[in-house]
């Protein structure tokens, strides 16, 4: 199980990765889309450091929803409202919990993957975030399932993710601004994909 | 870069207190953000909101006033406004009608838009939308997110307006805009780039002969670059592109031709005269023109040409009295 301190405290990690990936997240977006993707990402987790002292603390679903409400206020954009969402999404499923274990963090996964298909009436093949989102999820699933073993499951769960990014550079983008390339965008990675498998590494490497 | 500027962070602020300092009889700034409202807010009827990134002066802030929006908000430039900025822009300006928000199709626009209306809804606020998607130049297949909103939302802005000032209910307000959205397309070109204050250079690159077609309004390229011809030409082509999407024949239309923000009014005339000229020779009566900068891309050098056609309800609404900064009738 992993406490409340230590979820805020990995989700202050992926904000300082996130800065660190800044310039790379936005020249893959500068390819296929309008090249925002790193500063606005780096913009909201500042906004996340900024609510830090309201966070601590506090039970894991209020982390969470506060780290979404950040997210949402500040990014801007497609991400904004998408990483909100899932945040916020993952929030509700924590509501009061101190503590969360690999269940619950499934089942996390889960709500943030719906949240995220309702906000971008997405699914997966679209080159999107849910394109590392939702194989690294199966592979938890199934790795955790097999061997009960929560640090397995999620060093599969990021395998899975980074296929789910070289996958991406496979297909045609037919969701958000990448769309209007069309066969123009094979070759390239998705940044939203990129993204969540930046997060999902802090994750297992401080597991 | 060269921008009469102070810095790039205080842009967009700085516009919307200069703009409110200029015209404080139309609108007024919240406190809360970059959002402006009408300054003497009108109960009773269905209130409009729109906005978007900043950059397309003098949209959405120059349109808010009596017969046209009830708010404006702007984000950044070139990038969508956040949904805690609209929610505040929605709870400022509504009524028990409810309150409709005229949203461009852009991906970000959309979502953030419709998470700030769930927002308001969960304050018992109605709220309706409509997206605008005019632009014929990029691909509205199934395999992209469809046609961005461009220089088409101005009329969704005014005859929306005013079919809201007549005390029409939220319903029928939407189903007005949605009809203004069915009938009104529009293309643009672009000889200069802009660029974005806070990335310091161009979003694209053209020789000094060439012209960039089918240019959006965020800077970003258009479908392909030719050689720069004479301008009768480049407007038989774009015509050409709107005639195609939607048949116009026999039809009455309003004209719109758009500065992207340094074309200046007389190459404005020029392009217009041979629309006129155009439309004329195929039948289709021109029931009014509008020239001048309505939805800009910065300092881009470019045009759009949008044609909206009327029936009349259209007709009535588009006359019917409007008074912002920037739109008058």
């Amino acid at each position: 199980m992993v406490s409340n301190d230590k979820v805020l405290s990995i989700l202050l990690e992926i904000g300082e990765k996130i800065e660190e990936e800044k310039l790379f997240l936005t020249e893959l977006d500068n390819v296929i889309g309008d090249g925002d993707h790193g500063i606005n990402m780096a913009r909201g987790f500042d906004a996340v450091k900024a609510k830090q002292p309201m966070m601590e603390g506090k039970d894991i679903g209020t982390i969470l929803k506060t780290v979404g409400m950040a997210l949402v206020s500040t990014v801007g954009g497609a991400s904004g409202p998408l990483y909100g969402t899932a945040f916020m999404q993952a929030g509700k499923v924590m509501a009061g919990k101190m503590e969360i274990g690999m269940e619950d963090f499934l089942a996390i996964m889960d709500a943030a993957i719906a949240g995220v298909q309702q906000r971008g009436k997405s699914t997966t093949g679209e080159k999107t975030m849910l394109d590392a989102m939702v194989p690294a999820t199966e592979a938890m699933k199934k790795s955790f399932a097999e061997s009960g073993d929560a640090k397995k499951a999620l060093d599969d769960g990021l395998a899975a993710a980074k296929e789910g990014i070289e996958y991406t550079k496979t297909i045609i983008a037919t969701k958000g601004r990448a769309s209007y390339l069309g066969e123009r965008s094979i070759g390239h990675q998705d940044p939203g994909a990129t993204s969540f498998t930046v997060m999902l590494e802090v994750i297992d490497g401080a597991i | 870069m060269k921008k009469f500027i102070n810095a790039v962070d205080q842009v967009e602020n700085q516009m919307i207190m200069g703009m409110c300092k200029a015209y404080p009889q139309y609108v007024k700034k919240l406190d809360c953000g970059n959002v402006v409202v009408r300054s003497n807010k009108k109960e009773g009827k269905v209130a409009l909101i729109s906005g978007g990134g900043s950059g397309h002066e003098p949209a959405h802030g120059g349109f808010v006033g009596e017969g046209m929006l009830d708010a404006a908000v702007a984000g950044a430039v070139f990038t969508s406004p956040t949904p805690d900025q609209v929610y505040e822009g929605i709870k400022a300006i509504a009524t028990d009608a409810g309150v409709l928000m005229v949203i461009k199709n852009y991906t970000g626009d959309v979502m953030n838009f419709e998470m700030a209306g769930e927002m308001a809804e969960m304050e018992d606020i109605k709220v309706a939308k409509v997206v605008v998607n005019d632009d014929v130049a990029v691909d509205g297949s199934l395999y992209t997110v469809g046609r961005r909103g461009v220089a088409g939302t101005v009329f969704v802005h005014k005859i929306a307006g005013a079919k809201a000032e007549t005390g029409a209910s939220l319903e029928e307000v939407q189903a007005t805009a949605q009809k203004v959205i069915d009938n009104v397309r529009t293309m643009g070109v672009a000889i200069r780039p802009c660029t974005v204050p806070a990335a310091g250079k161009p979003g694209f690159e053209l020789g000094e002969d060439e012209m960039e077609v089918g240019i959006g309004i965020h800077g970003e390229p258009g479908t392909h670059k030719e050689p720069l011809r004479p301008v009768d030409e480049i407007v038989d082509h774009i015509l050409d592109k709107i005639l195609g999407d939607l048949d116009f024949s026999g039809s009455e239309v309003a004209v719109m031709v758009n500065s992207s923000g340094a074309t200046p009014a007389m190459e404005l005339f020029i392009v217009n005269n041979h629309v006129a000229d155009v439309l004329a020779e195929k039948g289709i009566k021109v029931y009014k023109t509008f020239v001048g900068e309505f939805m800009t891309s910065l300092e881009m050098e470019g045009f759009s040409v949008t044609l909206l056609k009327l029936d009349d309800e259209l007709k009535e609404l588009l006359d019917a009295k409007a008074d912002t900064i920037a739109f008058k009738a």
